[in-house]
């Protein structure tokens, strides 16, 4: 019951006129950057970070987490109309949303991929209410040993989970991990791997790393492409809207599964892409009408999306309760809270309610204007596409080096951005997934705390990582996340050989 | 694939991929390297500084042994990139460099006007008076979005001076 008072208290806290105005702002500003090429969900909220500065904390995240919201709606209006997406989360839906805009009916594919959305975000909000605070609760306990173990959970779910090579994966990880330990020790005090360079004293900050990879690698990967935008006109009326929402019901099940998916691949830092391919991929397979999909099924773009949605937001509930994020976005609001001095993780539920429960709320509020705003201004976010990409690039560009500017005010800051840039571009072409260097760089410093402590306190034992029921578990949950693929194999060829 | 093996249109994925991953590696004994300088034993507090990244340096060297295994196994013919696509790639990479670099000195505004501007005229081929419109728009807006309402100082050079912003 105390769950529901402060939720309440969160709801008058979020309905604050400033606030539902910031919301707004926010949702426009993520649909625009969703839809945007090069500007996503991480590196778009990174980019409007600074902005936030002078802004009460609540207000900012509010802000920060509806871009998030938008910048997922957005995805889906490209996959639909211009089969490009827009978010690596929406690739899934360009399989039957785009044949259904050929067949004329982007509006009805429109619908059913916002309501989805919408439905999907709905249902991790409500678990995130409830399961949080006593996950928190439970947190609260924690010894650097436990600590630890979440850490080393969330990193092996990346190599088992992640369809990129394991070892591609470990690879991308330990870089971010490395990048992460450069500067001053966090414990001694002491300079390490700075080689003499007075500009990597404070070691590499993460977002200028979101910026550079997400943003400028993405603005390289279309300029390869040459791609030009060319698709079909949407037309969104109240009426194509209530038709679509009178068949949508009929889908209940896939809807259903589809939120169950998205939100226990948000919560291990699998993501909302590979929820998004998973959900659609058993669609398929269990559905009456798998035959059909990929010709313009209704049912293959609700099961995306909604895994999709439900993934993306569910990656707040081990970002808030535990202060790991479940995704990169996720990692830049994390970055976020430590700007505006909150230590993200199971204190905040005990220090900041206001704070907490006023973002929870708006993740109610913000998921409903978000469905509003997007039903009711497709074509004018359509047509920001129809804006030729050599004007678009330069002002992406520029839009980055102010982002990456105004973190340290440092010029510094802005070279290094295009370095990560130019890495992100080669990495992403050989197939290194980037979602695990960029929580690398976020964690790093707080793995290797929580690790060197808890070896401190066995005098370097490992065994302390498996010295009582609830560490070891979590450990034994890490080690089978990390050997996940190989479990699978094994399976099939056991079923295999029986059979 | 139809294009013969003397003349290739662009550098294969294999060739690409293994230079990168030997980077990767170089990169890992680097890790190791400033690792062992910091020390990477116990001290007195504990274990000291380079005690964890040493190991970070170990894995990274030893996935990038196997990742470069993998991909050379591979039977692999494909293009990392046609050098026309790869082209156009260092079409955006030179001048952005280049607007970097140039920030220190001139200020974010001025070289940011410069660089919308060349790339809307030589990559975009626009009319003068929208290239202007543009190159000369999105600073203005950014001026006041950021320096006005959000109070975020941006880089200023000899001209914002001049002009007493």
């Amino acid at each position: 019951m105390e769950e529901l008072v402060n939720l309440f208290h969160g709801f008058a806290v979020a309905l604050q006129p400033f606030n539902i105005m910031v919301m707004i702002v926010g949702i426009v500003l993520g649909v625009v950057i969703g839809v945007l090429p090069g500007l996503g969900g991480a590196n778009g909220v990174a980019i409007l970070l600074p902005l936030t500065f002078s802004m009460p904390p609540t207000s900012a995240i509010i802000m920060l987490s509806c871009i998030y919201w938008g910048a997922l709606f957005g995805g889906a209006i490209t996959s639909i109309l211009f089969n490009i997406p827009g978010e690596p989360w929406s690739v899934a839906t360009t399989f039957d949303g785009y044949p259904m805009a050929q067949q004329g009916k982007a509006g009805e594919a429109l619908t059913a991929a916002f309501t989805s959305s919408f439905v999907g975000a709905l249902f991790a909000v409500i678990m995130i209410t409830l399961v949080a605070p006593l996950v928190a609760s439970f947190a609260l306990q924690f010894g650097p040993a436990e600590k630890f173990a979440v850490y080393f959970l969330a990193f092996c779910s990346f190599v088992g989970l992640s369809k990129e090579p394991p070892f591609k994966t470990i690879a991308a990880m330990m870089i971010g991990f490395a990048l992460a330990a450069v500067g001053l020790d966090s414990i001694t005090g002491q300079l390490r791997l700075t080689f003499g360079f007075t500009e990597l004293l404070n070691g590499f900050d993460f977002l200028i790393a979101v910026i550079g990879l997400f943003g400028i690698g993405e603005i390289l990967l279309t300029m390869e492409e040459g791609l030009s935008f060319r698709g079909g006109n949407a037309k969104i009326n109240l009426r194509v809207v209530l038709q679509t929402w009178k068949e949508l019901p009929a889908y209940w099940v896939t809807s259903m599964r589809s939120c169950v998916i998205g939100c226990w691949m948000g919560i291990t830092p699998a993501g909302a892409t590979p929820a998004s391919f998973m959900s659609y991929g058993i669609a398929k397979r269990v559905s009456k009408h798998g035959a059909n999909f990929g010709k313009g099924e209704i049912e293959g773009v609700v099961a995306p999306e909604t895994a999709a949605h439900a993934a993306g937001t569910a990656a707040l509930l081990p970002m808030l309760s535990l202060g790991v994020p479940g995704s990169p976005t996720a990692a830049v609001l994390l970055g976020g809270l430590l700007i505006w001095g909150l230590q993200p993780g199971p204190m905040l539920f005990v220090e900041q309610k206001e704070f907490v429960w006023g973002l929870i709320a708006s993740m109610y509020l913000g998921n409903i204007v978000g469905l509003l705003v997007v039903l009711t201004c497709v074509p004018v976010f359509a047509a920001i596409l129809r804006v030729p990409f050599s004007i678009i690039a330069p002002l992406i560009l520029v839009l980055c080096a102010i982002g990456a500017y105004s973190v340290h005010s440092s010029t510094f800051d802005v070279m290094l951005m295009l370095v990560f840039g130019v890495i992100g571009y080669l990495l992403k072409k050989c197939n290194y997934p980037l979602a695990p260097l960029v929580l690398a760089i976020v964690l790093g410093d707080k793995a290797e705390e929580a690790f060197r402590q808890s070896l401190l306190g066995s005098q370097g034992s490992l065994g302390i990582f498996f010295s009582n029921t609830l560490v070891s578990t979590i450990m034994i949950l890490g080690l089978i996340a990390l050997f996940w693929s190989v479990i699978q194999q094994g399976y099939t060829r056991l079923r295999g050989a029986v059979a | 694939m139809t294009t013969g093996s003397s003349s290739k249109p662009g550098p294969t994925h294999k060739l690409v991929e293994a230079g990168i991953t030997l980077l990767i590696a170089l990169f890992g004994v680097i890790v190791i390297i400033g690792s062992v300088k910091a020390g990477i034993n116990w001290g007195a507090e504990g274990p000291r500084a380079g005690f964890f990244p040493f190991y970070i340096g170990i894995f990274i060297v030893v996935s990038s042994a196997i990742n470069l295994w993998n991909g050379l196994r591979e039977d692999n013919d494909e293009l990392f990139a046609e050098w026309g696509q790869l082209r156009q790639v260092m079409s955006v990479v030179v001048p952005t460099a280049i607007y970097v670099g140039a920030m220190p000195f001139t200020g974010l505004y001025v070289a940011s006007i410069i660089f919308i501007g060349w790339f809307m005229r030589w990559l975009g081929k626009y009319r003068w008076v929208t290239v202007l419109a543009v190159a000369l728009g999105m600073p203005i807006v950014t001026y006041f979005i950021f320096e006005r309402w959000f109070l975020v100082p941006l880089p200023k050079g000899p001209v914002e001076e001049w002009l007493g912003l």
